[in-house]
This record gives C-alpha cells, sequence and structure tokens, in this order.
C-alpha cells in the first residue's frame, strides 16, 4: 500500500493542533477571568470573588498545563513535517514564532508558578500582578501565533527570491490584511468558550444547590460579560468574512458551496456539494440572502468554484459544514444570552431550572465553534500552505516516508486519547469539589497540588466557611 | 540590505539559549528520573515541590530554542528537525507525559500511580531520545542540496546510544545537584548517592565521548590535536578534570550548592568542547553558521526585540525562583 506522506502529515497537524487549540481555546479567556476576579478581590475585599479564583485556578492549572506541553509539540511539527515550509518561509514566519516564545511563553510560564503557588509567598498586589501577566502572555501568544497565521492565509511585506519568502517591511507581514480580523474573531471567540464553560459550571453548582453564593455570582457575572461578547462575535465574524470575501474568494466560494460565479446569489443552507459534478445535491436555498450577508448588498457579487482551477480549489464540504456549524451555534449562544436578559428583568436568572439546564447543556459548543471555525479556516486555505504562492504538497520533507508519518500520527493518537480523557476527568473531579468546599490534604480523591495549606489559614481567619 | 553582520551574536543567544534549555529542563528532568528511586509518599512529593514551580519555565527554553533555530538559521532548522524525526517524536511524547504528571498524579498515594510512573520514565525516556540527538549531531547527517537525504533511522548508531546513555547521568547529576540544594535529611543523602553514581557515569561518557570524536572525525582530530590547538585547548580537559574532583567532594562533604555548580560546570565544558570540534558549523559537515543564517533584515528585526526581553525574562524569571528560594518541605504554600 502506498501510504501519502503529504496526505499524513496533514491529518497529523490536524490531530495535534485541533486537540492543542481546546486548551488556548479555555485558558486565554480563563486567564483573564481569573485576573478579573483577583482584582475585583483586592479592589472590594469581598471574599467571595477569592473562593471563585482559587477554584477556577485550579481547573486552570490543569488545563494549562495540557496546553504547554501540547504546545511544545507545535513547533517541531514545522520542522518534522513541514521542513520545506520552514526553509522557504522561515525567513519571515521565524520570527513570529520566536516572539511568541519571548513576550508570551517566559512571561506565562514564570508568572505562573506565582499564582499556583505563591499566594503566601508575596503580596497580595503582587500575586494579583502576578494573574495580571499570565493573561497578558496568553493575549501576547494568540496575537503572534494568529500574525503567523495570518500570514500564510494573506501574505504581504514579502519579496521571493529563488523560490524562499524574504521580508520587505515587517509592519505588513506582522499586519497582513487577515490579521486584524482573525485575531479580534479568535480571541473573542475563546473569552466566549471561557463564559459557556462557566455559565454550564454554576448552573450545575446551583441546581446541586451547592456553594449557590459563588455560582450565582459566576452566572450573573458571566452572563454580563457574554451579553457585550456573543453579539461582538457576530459582528466581527461578519467583518470577518468580508474580508475572506476580498482577499480568499475561493475559501469563501468553498465556505458558501457556490460552483458559479454569479449577482444576487442565495445562501445556500444546506446542501451536500458534489465537486466531481461542480454542483450542489439537495441544497437549501434562500433567495438574495447570501449577497446580502456576503457583499452587504441585494445585487453583489460572488466569484464562484468554478472561476478557479480545480488543482487551485480547496475541498468544499468541509469549509460549508464546519462554518455552519460555527454560526449555528453563534445564533444558539445569542439566543441563550437574550434569554437571559429577559430573565434578568424579572429577576429569575438564577432560580429558572430550564434556563440552568440549557446553560449546562450549551456548556461544550464554544468548544465545538472553535474548532469549526478552525476548520473553517484551514481546510479552506488548501491547497496552499502560504496563500496562492506555496503548496501544501511542496512543504514536506522530501526525506519522510508515509509509513513513518503512519507511525507517527498513531503515536500522537495513543498518547493524546490518553491524556485528554485524564484531564476532563480531573477537571471534573475539582470541580465536584466545588468553590467553597476546600479540598482536604490526604483526602484519596484529591489530585494535582495540595491547596490544604491556604485554605486551612483562610479559615482560621474565616474567610472561609 | 545592510553590512552590518548578524550572525555572530545570533549564534551567542542561541548557543546560550540552548546551554540553558540543558541546564534548566536537565535539572528537572534529572529531578524527574530520580524521582522514581524515591521510597515513599512524602519524599516524592517533597521531591516533585522541588520542581514544581519551575519546570514550565524551564521547558519554555526547549520552545525558544525551536523556533530561535528556525527564525535566526532556518536551513538548519529544515535539515536537522526532519533528521530526527523520531527521536523528536518520542521525546515530545514523553515530556507530554511528564509534563502532565504534574497536574495529573495523586498526591497521596502509597504507591506508585500511573503518572507517577509516567513522570519517572517519560523523563528518562526525554532525556534519553536528547542524547541520541546529541550524538547524531555531533555525527552529521546526510544531506542534498538544502534537504535531509538520509533515512529516518540513520540517527541510532553505537555513538548516539551511547551518547543518549550519557546524557541520563549528566541530566542525573544535575537533577541530584538541584536535590542536595532544595532538600535536607534522608532526601538530600539519597540525592548524594545518587549523585556519585551519576558522577561516575558521567566522567566515563565524556571520556569516551572525548576520544570517539577525533577518531570518527579527521576535522575534528586536527582541530583538538594540530599544533599550538592541542597547548591552547589544553585548558578545557584540565578544568573538566579539576571540575571532576571538586564534584565529588562537594558530593561527599557538606557543601548544598557545590554539587549542582560542579554539575554546571562540567557541562559547560562539555558543551564548549563540542562547540570547539564543529565550530564553525551547524549541520555539522555540511553548511556554517554562515551559511545556514536567515537573511540579515530576519535577524535584526528579531534582535532588536530579543535584546530588550530576553534580559527582562532573565529578570522576572529569577524572581520566580527568588519566590521559591530555599529547602522544600512537603506542606508549603500551595494554591
Amino acid at each position: 500500500m502506498d501510504l501519502d506522506p503529504v496526505l499524513l502529515s496533514r491529518l497529523q497537524f490536524a490531530w495535534v493542533i485541533g486537540w492543542h487549540i481546546l486548551m488556548p481555546a479555555f485558558t486565554v479567556g480563563m486567564a483573564s477571568y481569573v485576573a478579573i476576579l483577583e482584582g475585583l478581590h483586592l479592589v472590594t475585599g469581598r471574599e467571595v470573588y477569592l473562593r471563585i479564583s482559587m477554584f477556577w485556578i485550579r481547573i486552570f492549572s490543569v488545563a494549562f498545563g495540557v496546553g504547554v506541553v501540547t504546545g511544545v509539540v507545535m513547533p517541531f511539527q514545522i520542522g518534522t513535517n513541514w521542513s520545506r515550509f520552514a526553509e522557504a518561509a522561515g525567513n519571515v514566519v521565524g520570527p513570529l514564532f520566536a516572539y511568541e516564545a519571548l513576550t508570551a511563553f517566559f512571561l506565562e510560564a514564570a508568572f505562573l508558578g506565582v499564582l499556583l503557588f505563591g499566594r503566601r509567598l508575596v503580596p497580595p498586589w503582587a500575586h494579583f500582578v502576578a494573574a495580571l501577566m499570565v493573561a497578558s502572555g496568553t493575549l501576547f501568544s494568540s496575537f503572534w501565533i494568529l500574525a503567523a497565521n495570518s500570514w500564510m492565509q494573506t501574505p504581504s511585506g514579502y519579496e521571493v527570491i529563488d523560490g524562499r519568502f524574504f521580508p520587505k517591511d515587517w509592519f505588513d507581514v506582522v499586519f497582513s490584511p487577515s490579521f486584524p480580523y482573525r485575531l479580534a474573531h479568535t480571541v473573542t471567540g475563546f473569552f466566549v468558550t471561557t463564559g459557556f464553560v462557566v455559565l454550564a459550571i454554576a448552573a450545575w453548582l446551583i441546581r446541586r444547590e451547592r456553594s449557590v453564593e459563588e455560582a450565582r455570582v459566576m452566572l450573573s457575572m458571566t452572563l454580563w460579560l457574554l451579553t457585550f461578547l456573543v453579539p461582538l462575535q457576530i459582528f466581527l465574524g461578519d467583518q470577518h468574512g468580508l474580508n475572506t470575501a476580498e482577499h480568499q474568494p475561493a475559501k469563501l466560494a468553498a465556505i458558501e458551496a457556490r460552483w458559479d460565479t454569479e449577482r444576487s446569489f442565495p445562501l445556500t443552507l444546506f446542501a451536500i456539494p458534489d465537486p466531481a459534478n461542480e454542483t450542489n445535491r439537495y441544497a437549501i436555498d434562500v433567495p438574495y440572502l447570501g449577497s446580502l450577508i456576503l457583499t452587504h448588498s441585494l445585487d453583489g457579487e460572488i466569484r464562484g468554484l468554478k472561476a478557479f482551477k480545480p488543482e487551485d480549489r480547496p475541498p468544499v464540504a468541509i469549509p460549508f459544514f464546519a462554518f455552519r456549524i460555527m454560526v449555528g451555534i453563534g445564533f444558539l449562544m445569542l439566543a441563550l444570552v437574550a434569554t437571559s436578559w429577559w430573565l434578568r428583568y424579572r429577576r429569575r436568572l438564577s432560580d429558572s431550572p430550564w434556563f440552568l439546564r440549557a446553560c449546562m447543556a450549551m456548556g461544550p459548543l464554544g468548544f465545538v465553534a472553535v474548532l469549526a471555525g478552525w476548520a473553517t479556516t484551514e481546510v479552506g486555505r488548501q491547497p496552499w500552505t502560504v496563500y496562492g504562492l506555496m503548496r501544501t504538497v511542496d512543504s514536506t520533507p522530501p526525506s519522510l516516508k508515509g509509513g513513518d508519518v503512519l507511525a507517527s500520527l498513531l503515536a500522537y493518537m495513543a498518547v493524546y486519547l490518553i491524556i485528554y480523557p485524564s484531564a476532563v476527568f480531573i477537571a471534573a473531579r475539582l470541580v465536584r469539589n466545588g468553590p467553597a468546599v476546600a479540598p482536604v490534604s490526604g483526602a484519596p480523591i484529591e489530585s494535582g497540588r495540595p491547596s490544604a495549606p491556604v485554605n486551612v489559614e483562610l479559615r482560621q481567619e474565616g474567610k472561609l466557611p | 540590505m545592510n553590512a552590518l553582520n548578524f550572525v555572530p551574536v545570533w549564534t551567542v543567544i542561541l548557543g546560550a539559549g540552548i546551554f540553558f534549555y540543558v541546564l534548566l529542563d536537565g535539572f528537572d528532568l534529572g529531578v524527574g528520573m530520580l524521582y522514581g528511586l524515591m521510597p515513599d509518599t512524602r519524599s516524592r512529593n517533597i521531591v516533585m515541590n522541588a520542581i514544581a514551580p519551575v519546570w514550565d519555565g524551564n521547558e519554555t527554553w526547549l520552545a525558544l530554542g525551536g523556533v530561535a533555530l528556525l527564525a535566526a538559521f532556518p536551513l538548519a532548522f529544515a535539515i536537522i528537525i526532519p533528521a530526527l524525526y523520531f527521536p523528536i517524536l518520542v521525546m515530545l511524547l514523553a515530556l507530554v507525559f511528564r509534563g502532565v504528571a504534574f497536574e495529573f498524579r495523586f498526591r497521596d498515594a502509597e504507591h506508585k500511580t500511573f503518572w507517577d510512573q509516567g513522570f519517572c520514565y517519560g523523563s528518562t525516556i526525554a532525556t534519553v531520545a536528547q542524547g541520541i540527538m546529541l550524538g547524531a549531531f555531533v555525527q552529521g547527517f546526510k544531506v542534498e542540496g538544502r534537504v535531509f537525504a538520509g533515512g529516518a533511522f540513520d540517527f541510532l548508531t553505537p555513538f548516539s546510544v551511547l551518547t543518549g546513555i550519557g546524557l541520563v547521568f549528566g541530566y542525573g547529576l544535575l537533577g541530584a545537584g538541584w536535590l542536595v540544594l532544595k532538600t535536607e535529611g534522608e532526601i538530600q543523602e539519597r540525592a548524594r548517592r545518587y549523585g556519585r553514581i551519576c558522577l561516575g557515569g558521567v566522567l566515563i561518557a565524556i571520556l569516551v565521548v572525548s576520544l570517539w570524536t577525533p577518531l570518527m572525525s579527521e576535522a575534528v582530530s586536527r582541530r583538538w590535536f594540530s599544533w599550538p590547538n592541542i597547548l591552547i585547548l589544553s585548558p578545557v580537559p584540565i578544568a573538566t578534570a579539576l571540575v571532576a574532583v571538586g564534584t565529588w567532594r562537594a558530593l561527599n562533604g557538606v557543601s548544598q550548592s557545590g554539587t549542582f555548580l560542579g554539575a554546571i560546570g562540567l557541562f559547560a565544558l562539555s558543551y564548549a568542547g563540542i562547540a570547539i570540534s564543529l565550530w564553525p558549523l551547524i549541520v555539522p559537515y555540511h553548511y556554517t553558521l554562515a551559511q545556514a543564517a536567515s537573511s540579515p533584515g530576519t535577524q535584526a528585526f528579531l534582535l532588536v526585540g530579543t535584546l530588550f526581553l530576553l534580559p527582562i525574562i532573565l529578570v522576572y524569571s529569577g524572581w520566580s525562583y527568588w519566590v521559591f528560594r530555599g529547602k522544600v518541605r512537603a506542606d508549603v504554600g500551595y494554591h
């Protein structure tokens, strides 16, 4: 059997980045949430913020640990499996990755130790600064890694000499056309994802009548944040879409499964794309809506896939369906947030059973939306690693054999399938312990770091029940 | 673009970055290996607490080393990393296991759990993989044009297996030195005992590698043994012998920091030895640092930020070590 090293390398990259991105999707938002809680506690002195913060820091540390170890895997992928891309584009994207390490990784790592272990060792303000630094680190990291990704999507500020990319204007390299939109859309997506996790767990605690005070604060606070973030995210998504239409028309055509270049085109809600016959089957179309959404006018034009050579077209089905999953989740989230406005007005935010159940059910949806969005943009970039300039098939090392990649892919699959369920299991145990219940050191169910000494002292000071 | 040549300064930065990684993750991988030899829950907790607040920062130097190599010497990155496909895979997966063990293990298990094993074996396997990579690097890779042209298992030779085992003793010595520094009583005694074994292993490895490398490569042999190099370079082996004696005495004496400092000294000298052997090559026997370097524009852009950020990083990383200074006890200050 002939194994294709390129296809297997793509699967391997999808596998390791797909799992990895779930961690930043949670930790980027959670780091900021913890910083806010620590700040609120420092300013108001209300202990409930401290208890909520300590609860989430424990869960954060599990997710962050997994994020770090799966993150170290990523830069090496560029060498082991995409070395010809590394050699061709290293002059341009290399410094972006390096700046991520320099501005973000060290900041996160150094201050994370203080955040997790140092509450009694440093003054309260220094502990708050540590929380701020960790949060800043996660945002710097997002900045640089998305700058690199955006350059691959919409390259600018470069020149090509002997088949390799060289920098011409660093501002244009970092701020490539899709970057501001991608950064805003991704980071807001991460914040929303974290928000829905907090919402779900707060709802669960309220329904179980455990730590109700903390849970009510979490629920109300998070719904305020989401009141702004979810509509903002939908707006940003729309803007990002317009940007894609301008700079990556083939990707947009695939997302919308449009084969023909036409004006006043419909929005295809559902279809089975049929690339062989260059058409859609079982399509459900809404007339004019496509033009309205994608061009913001009723007679706007879209370039269909047929306008691109077959070898320059991305796969259609994955961007098409992944995009619909992402958008569907977005509007589901908006519906939940809108419902919360009504309930808040009626002062029934935390005692409406069906609303709490809905919050719980929607807890993981942010992760699904992030993965779907990522699949849309990355598969939509195909068949290029550097959009329009360097093909994916020309990016792998010539020495790489299909069998080698199969072996490494299976190894990554095996290890991640041990790590992730374990992380969920441990996080679930921390959730069950709840915010107000200080885990007792020596209790056989406790894992991770002993959190007892801090809590014991707090209890003696009358700060914990 | 301009006449300035940034290759020397990037050579220093990358060289220092990799050396920092080797020292920092070296001691916590070493501690990870020795962790498996600890007899009971209490000592395992203390041993893990000795590195828990700092391991993450230590491993960050690995990520920096990787991406700085990509940015400053992309050709070297594009040849060396694919050539080490499987050792890198194994190292990364081993690091995954040991990294999550900090969070996943049961701190109060009477017996060693799955994640305790994962921590110890993960640390050991990652170390062996790194040692093998070092050996394969010193031996050189098959290169055609600008790409690696060898096979996936070219890395596996008696020499690279030797360096793999040698590094286990090396990191073990660093780890023992760290434990002597951070612990007391019975655990410290154990660390001293393991340290003595590791020091023996390290010295044998250094000796064999020092004899084998010149036999393997005529260029290396000329570098060390031609006149007047033999005289100029003679301080390296002499200093190594002196540091080895000092380390041995620290291990058997009462010094709290001597073992760790001695281990650092041995690593610094070995590192210098390799650098002297290979200079100015970065893809051994094919490309020099200058040939593999990225464009001056790339190196300048990254240098501006690096010269600004690296000192800051060293300050706050140093501060986080300072916060957790002193001997670790089983029950102090965790979140």
